[in-house]
């Protein structure tokens, strides 16, 4: 009997596929996105867009959050750790989280390295926003991926940028001929064989979902007709007019992303999402998916 | 032979693997005009809160018991399996509610303790890899139920006639011969 496999690890994020994963800032959320369908729910102490607005240090939630959330609800509960912060991802782990994600929307606590998730019996999730840093966090460790987007800006841009460049990047490697593979694992700086895997099966070895800017029901689809896995989440739910119907129609419109009538239907009446913010505005200073490359 | 596998929320590509490697054909299922299509339905992994909503909303539920009832095999794997059980503990409203059985969820605990671990399974001579992620367990089964595998003295794989079910994920391996006795029964079943 083995705990922590890389096969367990990977495959309860195979388990996640189809699924919308939101954040919650409580228990109350937290039942109202299992009601909705969620696949697992990120508990959190502030959402990104949140997270924005107040500046300053974004750290790890309160354990008293993770724990209310994580009593309610019998999906998978997952928390954020900030990038490089080894003990914020042992605390998590140590209160029976299910899934940790090192990520890039708080405030990174250490500027060269990640933590070493290969050390832990539970999965990490990380942000990628190009096949590097998708095979870097891989090799670290990582089970799943997702694209960093831009989160808390309602605006999917980013994530759409960020999940076409991996896709065509993959399409690439694939083409490439063995003398060539060598010259791009050191352009991307990656191992050699997670690169060759990728060569040989045309896909990441781990789950890779869309995150970072999803606020409509459409915005869901488009990243699936894209080739997400699934979706995250964060701000766009709980920060529209009415959060129950927006959980509910985002996790029916990523089921059935080809179905554009049934898109049509759920996304009738919803009131207005989350207000967003135009990428371009954003100073340099505030772009998350700068951190942790 | 084709067989479908439900293709609400979960791992589907897995299992259509799996089927494929084990010499069916394997096809996701999204609408129920498709189960007319099939000859066997895998009900894969995923969140069983989830894929039961689903199965609601688009009217699953009768249309699977139909299909289930006319015979044809029905092969759940962890959420899977909570889905076809007449009782699930902590007074959860069953979902199918086809084999007479009661299930645990999450009865191994936090992703934290899920697992891998050789199993022996009745009907494949050598053990099974199997993986256990946040898996359920079978606490009680009725008389039509056939027992198939037991870990630590709790059942994990149960079979009552065209209904077939584990814990785990045979899925997540390229060990193939649990899809192979599914893909047997629906061959048995198609009167092949």
């Amino acid at each position: 009997m083995e705990t922590g496999t890389s096969r367990v690890k990977r495959g309860m994020a195979e388990m996640q596929k189809g699924g919308v994963i939101m954040d919650v800032m409580n228990a109350e959320q937290a039942k109202i996105a299992e009601a909705a369908g969620a696949t697992a729910v990120m508990a959190l102490e502030r959402v990104p867009s949140d997270i924005r607005a107040a500046g300053g240090v974004a750290r790890m939630a309160d354990p008293t959050i993770v724990e209310e959330v994580m009593k309610v609800v019998s999906i998978p509960v997952m928390a954020k750790a900030r990038i490089g912060h080894y003990v914020e991802a042992k605390v998590l782990e140590s209160l029976g989280v299910d899934y940790i994600d090192e990520s890039e929307v708080l405030t990174p606590a250490d500027d060269v390295f990640h933590i070493s998730k290969s050390d832990f019996t539970v999965p990490f999730v990380c942000g990628a926003k190009d096949l590097g840093e998708a095979l870097r966090r891989i090799q670290e460790g990582a089970s799943m991926l997702r694209t960093k987007g831009e989160p808390g800006t309602g605006n999917i841009v980013e994530a759409v940028r960020h999940m076409r460049l991996i896709t065509g990047q993959i399409r690439k490697v694939q083409n490439l001929s063995k003398d060539e593979l060598y010259h791009e694992a050191k352009t991307l700086g990656v191992p050699y064989d997670l690169l060759l895997g990728v060569h040989e099966t045309g896909r990441l070895p781990v789950v890779n979902f869309a995150a970072g800017g999803v606020a409509t029901p459409s915005d869901a689809a488009l990243m699936m007709h894209l080739g997400s896995d699934g979706v995250f989440v964060g701000s766009g739910i709980f920060k529209s007019d009415s959060p129950e119907k927006f959980a509910r129609a985002i996790v029916e419109a990523t089921t059935h992303y080809q179905d554009y009538e049934l898109i049509a239907r759920v996304s009738k009446n919803l009131g207005t999402p989350m207000k967003g913010i135009e990428i371009s505005k954003l100073d340099n200073s505030q772009r998350m998916q700068d951190r942790g490359i | 032979m084709k067989i479908g596998v439900l293709a609400l929320q979960g791992a589907v590509a897995e299992h259509i693997r799996s089927i494929e490697l084990a010499g069916g054909e394997g096809v996701a299922v999204k609408r129920t005009e498709q189960l007319a299509e099939i000859g066997g339905l895998i009900i894969p992994g995923g969140e069983s809160t989830t894929i039961g909503k689903l199965m609601r909303k688009y009217d699953f539920m009768d249309a699977i018991r139909a299909f289930a009832a006319a015979g044809k095999p029905v092969f759940g794997t962890c959420a899977g399996l909570i889905v076809l059980a007449q009782r699930l503990e902590g007074g959860e409203e069953p979902h199918l509610g086809l084999m007479d059985m009661t299930v645990a969820r999450n009865a191994f605990g936090r992703q934290r303790e899920s697992f891998e671990t050789d199993l022996d399974v009745k009907g494949i001579e050598t053990p099974l890899r199997a993986v256990f992620i946040r898996a359920p367990l079978i606490t009680q089964v009725g008389d039509r139920v056939d027992v198939l595998s037991v870990y630590k003295d709790e059942i994990v794989t149960a079979r009552q006639g065209n209904l077939l079910a584990s814990s785990y994920h045979p899925e997540l391996t390229d060990d193939y011969r649990l899809h192979g006795l599914f893909l047997d029964m629906a061959r048995e079943a198609a009167g092949a």
